[in-house]
């Protein structure tokens, strides 16, 4: 329990746990929180066995699709989801690279159509672990240490 | 019915490019036809292909079609910066079939997605130009008899020539091919590549220079090797006359054997070999006229 104290505890929401620390705010711009009107608490740079460091997000009453929440699996394959209610965890979920990635992602390639164009942006995710993924356009390959959030 | 585009090589099933081949064949037979009367085609040359363009424009002639369009971007709507999104909807609105050359990547794919009216790719920068490579298969088809059992050589720029990996892909649908990669590493075949052919169980041989083994081609397929692919200049003074073919390389080859390549050449095929009968890039080009008035009827559903 040590470990939630760093961050103040919410009654209703959702915890994220288990963030890199360069991804924290990737994160962010990926569900959108800097949008969202209730309370979010963020820690960065906790410390972690599993990682070194991690980052975590609080998010006051709201929750998560699984379909929604699989988009932060680019940035933070091993995230975990905490459904809270009442204080208590009801609900503990990981994340899952999704199969097709929608938006969010830009492509690497400096000459596809949707680096120059309102394209938004498809992927077909070709490999997990480290994560390749093969734009629906120009057909090249995106490499997870070159993903950038559009 | 949907709409069907031509955008990548593998867009069409193994059953369609026999379908390109059979229909090739028979434009080529009778090359006089009125399938597109009555209908109008587009051809958007976003940047100049002459070559590609005449080819094409030949084909829509020879089906008996109307052309609009424009040869480079300077003289369209483009230059005053309307959208691709936005020309490719006005045009699709005017005319059956669109075809595009575009210097951006997946410029076509998307095209297709805006468009009510069939796309075809005539090339979206480095990334695909899939009526050559049904062009290069009608060239193996009619010179060879088959399109399985082929022994393939492809010569020269084998990492950035989009023309080889897309004939590659296509020709590994078919029975036992045989794939000879000769290349200088700084241009071999990309591992993705021959990680495909190995997962499909398709045999490939690596050489750094041609030897007698070219002797046992069906196609040698030729392409140029470019001074601006290579970092250090005296990389490409080591290597630039390695892959030249010379009429006398080919004094122990199959008599069957083809010489083929995209072009325009540079050097790379020596003029000597122009007028033996094994060199066959000129009839090769004109191929692509009746591959494209197939690839446009089919399409179309006209045929
Ligand atoms: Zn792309």
């Amino acid at each position: 329990m040590e470990k939630q104290l760093n961050v103040s505890a919410i009654k209703d929401g959702t915890v994220i746990d288990h963030i890199p620390t360069k991804a924290l705010f990737k994160v962010v711009q990926i569900l959108k929180l800097d949008e969202f009107n209730n309370m979010v608490t963020f820690g960065n740079n906790l410390d972690s066995k599993a990682m070194g460091t991690k980052a975590i997000i609080k998010i006051a009453n709201r929750y998560f699709e699984d379909e929604e929440v699989n988009k932060i699996a680019l940035v933070a394959p091993n995230a975990k989801l905490n459904t809270i209610r009442n204080y208590e965890v009801v609900e503990k979920r990981v994340v899952q690279i999704p199969e097709q990635v929608n938006g969010i992602v830009r492509c690497f390639n400096p000459k596809c159509i949707t680096n120059a164009e309102n394209v938004s942006t498809k992927f077909q995710i070709i490999n997990e672990k480290p994560i390749e993924m093969k734009c629906y356009y120009c057909e090249k390959i995106t490499y997870e240490n070159e993903i950038k959030i559009k | 019915m949907s709409k069907k585009n031509l955008i990548s090589i593998t867009d069409f099933s193994k059953e369609e490019y026999l379908k390109i081949m059979e229909l090739s064949s028979q434009f080529e037979e009778n090359p006089s036809q009125s399938l597109l009367k009555g209908k109008v085609i587009a051809t958007l040359f976003f940047e100049p292909s002459t070559r590609t363009r005449l080819s094409f424009e030949t084909a829509i002639n020879r089906l008996g079609g109307k052309i609009i369009g424009f040869s480079d971007s300077n003289s369209s709507s483009v230059s005053k910066g309307e959208t691709l999104h936005d020309t490719i909807k006005m045009v699709s609105n005017y005319a059956d079939l669109i075809i595009m050359r575009h210097p951006l990547e997946g410029s076509a794919r998307y095209a297709a997605e805006v468009s009510d009216v069939p796309v075809i790719n005539a090339g979206d920068g480095a990334n695909q130009h899939p009526s050559q490579t049904l062009l290069d298969m009608y060239s193996i088809m009619k010179t060879q008899g088959r399109l399985d059992d082929i022994n393939l050589f492809m010569v020269g720029d084998l990492k950035y020539g989009r023309t080889v990996h897309s004939l590659l892909m296509a020709m590994s649908q078919f029975k036992n091919p045989i794939f000879n990669f000769v290349a200088p590493p700084e241009l071999a075949m990309p591992d993705e590549y021959k990680l495909y052919l190995s997962n499909k169980g398709i045999r490939y041989f690596e050489h750094l220079e041609f030897n007698d083994i070219i002797n046992q081609a069906d196609i040698i397929y030729m392409t140029r090797v470019q001074k601006e692919r290579f970092i250090d200049p005296v990389e490409y003074e080591k290597v630039k006359n390695v892959y030249i073919l010379k009429n006398e390389m080919l004094a122990n080859t199959k008599p069957t054997v083809k010489i083929l390549h995209p072009l325009p050449r540079i050097n790379e095929i020596h003029t000597n070999v122009d007028s033996n009968p094994k060199a066959y890039y000129f009839t090769q080009a004109r191929n692509g006229v009746f591959t494209r008035m197939a690839i446009i009827s089919h399409l179309l559903n006209l045929r």
